[in-house]
């Protein structure tokens, strides 16, 4: 088994790490470099728990191997927060109780990041399209949905 | 404030915290990315395990070559199930208590014979877990396909195959009830009578963190560490104990963050198992991460119940008799310890529970079948239960042209009637059916609703209503499992010290999934004891550090759990206070705690404050009389002994469209009124239950494990198995009754099930409310769009 060189830029931090070339990109932040916020709930693009910013976008990692993302600039849910301050939507989450069990919340808040990024003041509708992609199997989503109308509005001000 | 020198009520003292909407400690953490599932573990010299699974659903296993898989790369071991058969003992999924139940012995990997399609039949272990997926693929396993016995009905023909040869037919476990004598309310011609069949599809858990397992076994101490993503700790402890022959105090169950479970994670599965063995084997750590389709194809099922169904009412709408019979396929095996029974044994309970009814027949059978284990998943039994019940009962109302809200006026069980013994010799009480159901009309406004949608069903999108009465059991006793001789426990503990600086630390039995277990620890402790809720740090999950007891199953967390540290916190309480009035001179009764101030209760001077008792108690014990040894520490058990379970009651109601050009159902609103009892903080409660809507709502109208005919599950990815995304759920509009279970102090019974217990019933009559104009109506979960065509007539069955 031959293992690639894969250089990337995690949390504004410079990284380089061996995998094989077909490890993904969610199975290398994990193992290589130990970033564990990021989860694997299907592997297989569907429930969303594995999302990260890539280049400024939001992409499943599940659906990207390592290698694929040489170069990349990427945030995962440890490096949203600026230092003991949690990003607005951590905060809105916590306040609105828009998690239980936690195991999707990295993805939600990170697929919630791009949803901001392109709706501002999303309405309920673009809330819920933002969101289609994340599967939340414990909660009711309402809470979820106020988490992220509550972080626009704070995000806003 | 009230009145200074009355004494205060347990739950107005100033830093009681029952009732408010705490937020979650935790959450943080988990918000952060800095939650500790057990796939994040990294151990020194860790290895991980991969299962080669059966392809056939019945076949004879001939022969497991695994030469090839143990040379490939990175591969430490390989193993099949001969060569764990000296190393474990097999178990038996059987209670007592369940007389006739009967299952043989299994094994963690099939020997011999695979009896469902993704029964683990190798093992490997490996440096990495693609390396272990590789070897996998290289074992031969040359298999003899029988056969398979897939539906539970013709399982029990005299011409079925039988699964398991030392039985005369695929019987697991049959169950008659009768009350009363049915046969007459049925022959009177007098009497309405509806009949129905309905299916209840099998559907899964889904829990998005998969079943997830990490061991290690230390040789020389011969103790074993499992790190455990599941409900009940101290069960798990003595499944391993005594299948691994291992004392159970060598055995440490930790758990931390769980990501769901459902019950889903609360049996005993045979790759959690040969993973311990193989780390028990090697000496090194193992981990095995279930990846999706393992858990779609091994991860129990439920449901999967085959009903008919008839009910009798008299002219005025009066309950006159209800008979059922209901098959269920449980898979190969019943499941252990829990047993696959429980969920037949409940529907034949709660079928019809809040109505008064005085002639009751009901037949189950417990079917063996060559498909995934079916066994207990939230809600067990209650949403087969509840909609059986309901479901017929909105037929009768509509054949008598009765409202459906006066039909229920007319049976619920009257509210000043408990406590009460049903048809079946459940014994209810504190139960608020009345209440619940004219909240509900108020909250739905249910007149104005029926108005509208009399004017509005004129076209192809037809609106329905539907609604459910239910029961839900919470904070089992040992009637549930212990008396049957499973090792689950149904009391729990909770210990609660007090630190050098006035702090608490409580460790409980119960544990965390997300519901905010812990946080709800934190407000009875605090309430209960007189300090703010940032001073108490809680424990749950680790059977090293936490007393014993069963765990989070059952909806029994707070009701149980949360009485036992409610009884220690108290304890500890007069502890202390015994102390502070030596140091103050002072009498113990006229004392209290505040704030983390030992006061006076008279007048709530400040005495001195709990950090200052701390530090002479511990660092100056000089200053005590000799014979004052102070023990800051508390524990306290709590079961319920009065009543084999506390009831819950509730209503809730469903406004659907039914796009009859497609077949798609579309749920608009959802109601519900919960009774659970004391309401610890409101949110993680409403939060509970809309996530038991949402679960409800996915067995009503998305979610079935699929199989063909020679039971091959067809639809094991999330991309086929459909489950509820945020853009298809309605707002879930909440409201509760608060009657405070007699049975503790606490008085909160349980919530976490009643909304997937409820709302499937509530679906499928507005569904039927809606296709009944037509003509038309259906009886089978879930209601799919070609399964609302088939009904209409559209397409064929
Ligand atoms: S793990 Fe990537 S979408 Fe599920
Ligand atoms: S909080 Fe558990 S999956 Fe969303």
């Amino acid at each position: 088994m031959s293992l690639v060189t894969v250089n990337l830029t995690v949390n504004q931090s410079a990284r380089t790490f061996e995998v094989e070339e077909r490890t993904l990109l969610a199975d290398a932040l994990r193992d290589e470099l130990g970033l564990t916020g990021t989860h694997i709930g299907c592997d297989t693009s569907q429930c969303g728990c594995c999302t990260i910013t890539m280049n400024g976008d939001s992409v499943k990692s599940c659906t990207l191997l390592a290698v694929q993302a040489e170069g990349a600039d990427i945030t995962t849910i440890e490096g949203l927060a600026d230092g003991d301050k949690l990003h607005p939507l951590q905060t809105a989450f916590s306040a609105c109780h828009g998690l239980q069990c936690g195991f999707c919340t990295p993805g939600m808040i990170m697929a919630s990041v791009e949803l901001l990024k392109q709706h501002p003041d999303p309405s309920d509708e673009q809330i819920r399209e933002g969101l289609s992609g994340n599967l939340c199997r414990c909660t009711g989503y309402t809470n979820i949905e106020a988490a992220v109308r509550a972080a626009a509005e704070a995000m806003r001000n | 404030m009230a009145n200074k020198n009355a004494p205060l009520h347990l739950f107005d003292r100033p830093n009681s915290y029952i009732g408010q909407s705490v937020p979650r400690p935790e959450a943080h953490n988990l918000l952060a990315g800095r939650g500790q599932y057990v796939d994040d573990l990294q151990l020194p010299r860790m290895l991980h395990a991969a299962f080669l699974r059966s392809p056939y659903a019945h076949a004879d296993i001939l022969t497991i070559d695994t030469t090839a898989a143990a040379d490939s790369a990175g591969v430490v071991a390989v193993y099949s199930g001969a060569d764990f058969a000296d190393q474990v003992t097999p178990w038996v999924g059987e209670l007592t208590h369940l007389t006739g139940l009967r299952s043989p012995p299994q094994m963690p990997l099939a020997i011999d014979t695979a009896t469902w399609q993704g029964e683990p039949v190798a093992m490997v272990v490996a440096s990495s877990r693609a390396l272990a997926e590789d070897a996998c693929a290289l074992i031969d396993v040359q298999y003899q396909p029988r056969e398979a016995v897939c539906d539970p009905v013709a399982a029990l023909l005299p011409e079925s195959p039988v699964i398991h040869s030392e039985y005369k037919n695929n019987l697991a476990w049959e169950r008659d009830v009768t009350a009363g004598d049915v046969e007459p309310a049925f022959a009177d011609p007098a009497n309405t009578v509806v009949e129905q069949v309905l299916r209840f599809g099998r559907h899964t858990g889904v829990t998005l963190e998969p079943r997830s397992s990490v061991v290690e076994f230390n040789p020389a101490e011969q103790t074993l560490t499992y790190h455990y993503s599941g409900q009940a700790p101290h069960m798990m402890q003595a499944v391993l104990a005594k299948h691994m022959q291992l004392p159970e105090e060598n055995i440490r169950i930790i758990a931390r963050d769980v990501g769901g479970s459902f019950g889903i994670k609360i049996h005993t599965y045979g790759d959690d198992i040969a993973t311990a063995l193989a780390a028990r084997l090697l000496a090194r750590p193992v981990k095995f991460i279930a990846d999706r389709l393992e858990s779609f194809a091994s991860d129990i099922h439920a449901r999967d119940h085959h009903i008919k169904a008839r009910l009798a009412v008299t002219s005025d709408g009066t309950i006159a008799a209800l008979q059922m019979y209901d098959y269920t396929g449980i898979g190969p095996y019943s499941m252990y310890p829990r047993t696959s029974a429980i969920e037949c044994n409940q529907i034949l309970n709660l079928t019809g529970a809040p109505y008064k009814i005085e002639n009751y027949h009901a037949n189950g059978k417990v079917v063996f079948q060559n498909k995934n284990m079916m066994c207990q998943y939230r809600a067990v039994g209650h949403p087969v239960a509840m909609a059986v019940a309901d479901s017929l009962l909105e037929q009768a109302a509509r054949e008598i042209k009765m409202d459906v809200v006066e039909i229920r006026r007319r049976n619920l069980i009257e509210d000043n009637a408990y406590p009460v013994v049903s048809a079946t010799g459940m014994k209810f009480a504190d139960l608020s059916h009345q209440q619940a159901l004219e909240r509900l009309v108020e909250l739905m406004q249910y007149e104005k609703l029926r108005k509208q949608q009399s004017t509005a069903n004129e076209n192809s999108i037809r609106t329905g209503i539907g609604l459910v009465s239910m029961v839900e059991v919470t904070n089992p006793s040992p009637m549930f499992y212990g008396i049957g001789g499973a090792p689950i426990s149904a009391q729990d503990g909770a210990t609660v010290r007090m630190d050098a600086a006035g702090a608490l630390h409580v460790s409980c039995s119960i544990t965390e999934q997300g519901q905010g277990t812990n946080t709800i620890i934190a407000q009875v402790a605090a309430g209960v004891f007189g300090v703010d809720i940032k001073r108490v740090k809680v424990t749950t999950g680790d059977t090293a550090t936490t007393p014993y007891g069963g765990g989070t199953w059952a909806s029994r967390g707070a009701g149980i759990g949360g009485e036992a540290v409610l009884l220690a916190a108290d304890a500890l309480k007069q502890q202390v206070l015994e102390v502070a009035a030596i140091v103050l001179q002072s009498n113990a009764d006229s004392l209290d705690i505040s704030q983390g101030n030992v006061i006076d209760k008279s007048d709530s001077a400040q005495r001195m404050s709990l950090d200052e008792l701390g530090k002479l108690v511990y660092y100056r014990g000089s200053e005590l009389p000799a014979e004052v040894q102070p023990e800051f520490v508390a524990t306290r058990h709590f079961r319920v002994s009065d009543f084999p379970f506390v009831f819950t009651n509730g209503a809730m109601a469903a406004q659907v469209e039914v796009d009859t050009d497609t077949g798609i159902v579309k749920v608009l609103d959802f109601w519900v009124v919960e009774d659970c009892g004391r309401v610890i903080n409101p949110k993680l409660v409403d939060e509970q239950i809309r996530g038991g809507v949402v679960q409800g709502i996915g067995g009503a109208l998305f979610e079935e494990c699929l199989y063909s005919d020679d039971g091959q599950l067809l639809n094991a990815t999330m991309a086929d198995y459909l489950v509820p995304m945020a853009g298809e759920m309605p707002d879930i509009h909440i409201a509760h009754i608060e009657t405070p279970t007699s049975t503790s102090t606490l008085g909160a019974k349980g919530a976490g099930e009643a909304g997937t217990g409820g709302a499937p019933a509530a679906i499928l009559n507005a569904i039927n409310d809606a296709l009944a104009p037509l003509g038309a109506s259906i009886h089978t979960m879930p209601a799919t769009p070609e399964r609302i065509l088939q009904a209409l007539g559209e397409v064929p069955t």
